[in-house]
């Protein structure tokens, strides 16, 4: 099955072709049906691909000669191994769910087959991602499913804000581009190749004559480009607007697989951060401070995406937290259980806007649970999730990630748990304020409630089930012997060396941050029960406005950017360029003008110059023979 | 000296100074009357040489023929020493300099390229003599010759299509 | 007579008609400066005929006089053409060329 391996983009990619071409002539069901299949076939190859690796079976699959340039050779390959096969499992397995869900959330747009052309791409370009055998391969998958959210966001194009919000992520996850290419040029110029293999071969041989310098410059430039697809300080001022999407987008791009693409990078490249401490340090740093800013912005915002979306940034910068410790195994679970969970709140959101119609603001909601018993018993059970309420799924990845990070630095695991506190705390209040108490939105909105159809409502359930199950493929050291996922990966995903923590001190870590966060998650919700929304002052008001940095951003870069190109296109273009080249025109104009006047017409001037001529030829002829 | 010399002598003189005239004369019908007399000259030279049927066609074709039709085209035109357009005495001297200067060139030149050239025979010999002439001629040239008399074909129809009179019709440009 | 005697005669005749072409300025007076400078050629071929002893110089002389002969029943009629135009042979006027 692993030689198949080619099958399970092929699918997603054939599924774009077929509903991209024909997306004005196929009918509007087509389109959702042909992309789920496509998803689904990728799916089930992937799960045989997954039984196949885990009985220890792990290859590159090489499709073709790509780039055979003189020394340089870059095969177009597949790495199949436990890493990338779990990756599959993931994107695959969410990606039907939500294509699913799209049937019916989607099946109303006069574009849904564009759409679902749209997601197929997507899901393939992210299937090279995680395939690739080496750094260009990623590269492709990584700027496709750049250029694929480009297309989702600004699915709606016809409103400039959502058309701004699409640049603003393509333009963002560009500049993490560049830290990426630089990275992969500095691979390629130390080491001469860019295959996993070979790199990681190299490394771990040893290589004295590349500085420690060399490797965390590196790393540093991969993590820029980690920062632009993941959302990390300073570029992810793009993913709350990225919510200008449909939902089931933001559900699979947003929070199960794009953002985690960074993650993986970082995994995959586990060989090489080992070897760049200095960079560790700093991935921790800016991962803290993400995850705590992104949640103090959660508090206080009203849309329900919104809430969403922040929560998002906050969970992957507790992935980069793990990171930063050196446990690449433990974030890869949280990716796992966050995929779960967070698709699981999306798209339980998208069920609740549907039902109300479009409105999003969650001060007009309320006591929604009357109306939408799944929507809201699944939409529970992910908040729960993620705040760590005890042995779902999110609290065994969660404790991991606080485990390794107080491992590393115990002011960090502090940070961690005051971030977790707050997730709980914005999340109960969103699910609070959202299903309990009393309606307060409009008497049509009232009338339109109601539950949603099945293919919403199945993929919720499903999502639900995994959220709490999930978690025990990584049970901690001190429940049990096995931690299936870490075993798992540790073939693949080399962890740094780390402190070894006590059992009696991990307890105590477990119960403070659940003691902490079950209080919260109580407080979220009495505090909301019965909400007045007073104008926000202070401190409340800088959190509701998201610390002013998008206005920061215009201030120091947008506008400095706007006046250099004006003076660019004043003084360079206008005055410099255009000015040589008229110029050049001008000077060419004047001078055959001139010229023109030789020719007078003056029959007895030509026969002049012809004897002048004739003179000269004679004497170079005459007396140049002679000397 | 010899008479050869003296003719030569006198033949150059008169070649040279009726050329003189022609450049300088104001009156057109003076300039082509001095040719007429430098080319009595340059055939007496050629009898010198003794290339006689060309001395003799020089004065029937050139004298006889080509002056005479120059002659024709002045009187037709009416010209004389009034209207005669003169260019300004600079530029006249720029063009009397400029073949002077050629003249000095060429001279420089010649003096030292001929010291190794072998001296003419004096006295006749046979080669201009018709007879002989006739025979290289339709020998070796015979093809010049027929395409001689094309070229003289197509230079009378030239000639008359040219200056026909044109209809009043038929514009300028 | 040595080579040279005729070399010099044909070269002052030569560049006589040369001046003659730049100093004038009659369109016919031209023409007739010309044919001095051919004439001149001629002089100097035969000169080299005898001195050769070869006749086809004196075939090509011969040759000469034809082509001449030709081009002055041509340029003759181009210049009376002009001169109905524009009624006068002066060649500052005849700068048609100009254009």
């Amino acid at each position: 099955m692993i030689n198949l391996v080619y099958l399970v983009p092929l699918f997603p990619l054939i599924g774009f072709l077929i509903n991209g071409l024909g997306w004005r002539k196929l009918p509007k069901a087509a389109g959702g049906i042909i992309g789920s299949i496509a998803v689904l076939a990728s799916f089930a190859v992937s799960l045989g691909i997954f039984f196949e690796v885990k009985d220890g079976a792990s290859q590159t699959v090489t499709l073709f000669e790509f780039i055979h340039s003189g020394k340089l050779i870059i095969p177009f390959a597949f790495q199949v191994d436990n890493l990338s096969a779990l990756f599959l499992l993931i994107i695959t397995g969410i990606g039907f769910l939500i294509h699913v869900y799209s049937t019916s959330y989607m099946h109303d747009d006069e574009g849904v087959v564009k759409y679902f052309a749209y997601l197929n791409l997507f899901v393939f370009s992210m299937l090279l991602l995680v395939l690739g055998a080496n750094y260009l391969i990623m590269f492709i998958g990584w700027e496709g499913v750049g250029l694929c959210s480009y297309l989702l966001i600004g699915f709606w194009f016809k409103k400039r804000e959502y058309t701004n919000a699409a640049k603003k992520a393509f333009v963002m996850n560009r500049i993490g581009d560049l830290g990426f290419l630089v990275g992969m040029l500095m691979v390629l110029y130390n080491f001469g190749t860019l295959t996993y293999n070979d790199f990681f071969g190299m490394l771990k041989g040893g290589n004295v004559a590349i500085s420690s310098s060399t490797y965390n410059w590196i790393a540093i430039c991969f993590f820029i480009g980690a920062t632009g697809k993941s959302a990390q300080i300073p570029l992810y001022t793009w993913l709350p607007d990225a919510m200008a999407g449909p939902t089931p987008v933001s559900a699979l791009i947003h929070a199960a697989t794009m953002v985690t693409a960074g993650i993986y990078m970082i995994a995959r490249s586990g060989v090489l951060y080992n070897l760049a401490p200095f960079t560790l340090n700093i991935i921790s740093i800016i991962g803290t401070a993400t995850a705590l800013i992104a949640a103090s912005i959660a508090l206080k915002q009203y849309d329900i995406k919104k809430v969403l979306a922040y929560s998002t940034v906050s969970q992957l910068g507790f992935m980069f937290i793990a990171i930063g410790a050196g446990a690449y195994t433990t974030a890869v679970f949280h990716v796992m259980t966050h995929a779960f969970f967070k698709a699981l709140l999306f798209l339980g959101s998208g069920s609740v806007i549907h039902a109300m119609g479009g409105e999003q603001d969650i001060r007009k909601m309320g006591g929604l649970k009357k109306h939408m018993r799944i929507t809201q018993l699944t939409f529970l059970i992910g908040c729960l999730a993620i705040s760590g309420f005890p042995f779902l799924s999110g609290f065994f990845s969660k404790d991991e990630i606080l485990a390794s990070a107080y491992a590393n630095n115990p002011i960090i695991w502090a940070c961690g748990v005051l971030g977790a506190m707050m997730t709980a705390f914005y999340m109960f209040r969103v699910y609070t304020l959202t299903f309990e108490g009393s309606f307060r939105g409009t008497h049509e909105q009232e009338h339109h409630l109601h539950e949603s159809p099945a293919a919403i409502t199945i993929p919720l359930v499903i999502l639900a089930i995994l959220s709490i199950i999930g978690g025990y493929v990584g049970l901690p050291e001190i429940m049990s012997e096995h931690h299936m996922l870490g075993s798992f990966l540790s073939k693949v995903v080399t962890n740094a060396e780390s402190h070894h923590l006590e059992h009696g001190t991990e307890w105590m870590l477990m119960g403070i941050s659940t003691v902490l966060a079950l209080i919260m998650m109580i407080v979220g919700y009495v505090t909301n029960k019965k909400p007045n929304f007073a104008e926000n002052k202070g401190l409340a008001k800088v959190l509701e406005n998201k610390w002013y940095m998008d206005e920061l951003y215009d201030a120091i870069v947008v506008r400095p950017i706007e006046a250099f190109s004006r003076f660019a296109d004043r003084v360079i273009e206008r005055m410099g360029i255009d000015g040589i080249v008229n110029g050049v025109g001008k000077l060419v104009k004047l001078g055959s003008d001139r010229i023109r006047m030789i020719q007078s017409g003056q029959v007895g001037f030509y026969i002049f110059v012809m004897v002048l001529g004739m003179i000269l030829l004679f004497a170079i002829g005459i007396f140049g023979f002679i000397n | 000296m010899d008479i050869q010399q003296i003719l030569f002598i006198v033949l150059s003189a008169i070649a040279i100074g009726c050329a003189l005239g022609v450049v300088f004369s104001r009156n057109p019908i003076n300039s082509v009357l001095f040719l007429i007399l430098t080319f009595f000259a340059i055939s007496g030279h050629y009898i010198l040489l003794n290339a006689q049927f060309l001395a003799v066609v020089n004065i029937i074709v050139y004298a006889g023929a080509i002056m005479v039709l120059f002659l024709f085209v002045i009187m037709l035109m009416n010209l004389n020493s009034d209207t005669e357009p003169q260019k300004n005495w600079l530029v006249q001297l720029a063009g009397a300099i400029s073949g002077g200067i050629l003249f000095l060139v060429l001279l420089s030149a010649l003096v030292s390229a001929t010291k190794t050239l072998p001296v003419m025979e004096q006295g006749s010999n046979d080669l201009g003599l018709i007879k002989n002439l006739g025979k290289t001629l339709f020998r070796d040239y015979v093809l010049p010759f027929e395409i001689s008399s094309v070229l003289f074909l197509s230079a009378m129809i030239g000639a008359i299509v040219i200056g026909k009179k044109e209809d009043k019709f038929e514009d300028v440009h | 007579m040595p080579i040279q005697y005729y070399l010099f005669l044909s070269m002052a005749l030569f560049c006589i008609g040369i001046a003659g072409t730049l100093m004038r300025r009659n369109a016919i007076i031209i023409f007739m400066c010309i044919e001095l400078m051919l004439n001149a050629v001629n002089l100097l071929l035969v000169a080299f005929s005898k001195m050769w002893h070869d006749a086809s110089a004196q075939i090509v002389v011969f040759f000469i006089m034809v082509v001449a002969a030709a081009e002055v029943a041509v340029g003759l009629a181009i210049i009376v053409l002009m001169y109905r135009k524009v009624h006068s042979v002066d060649i500052n006027i005849l700068n048609r060329l100009k254009h």
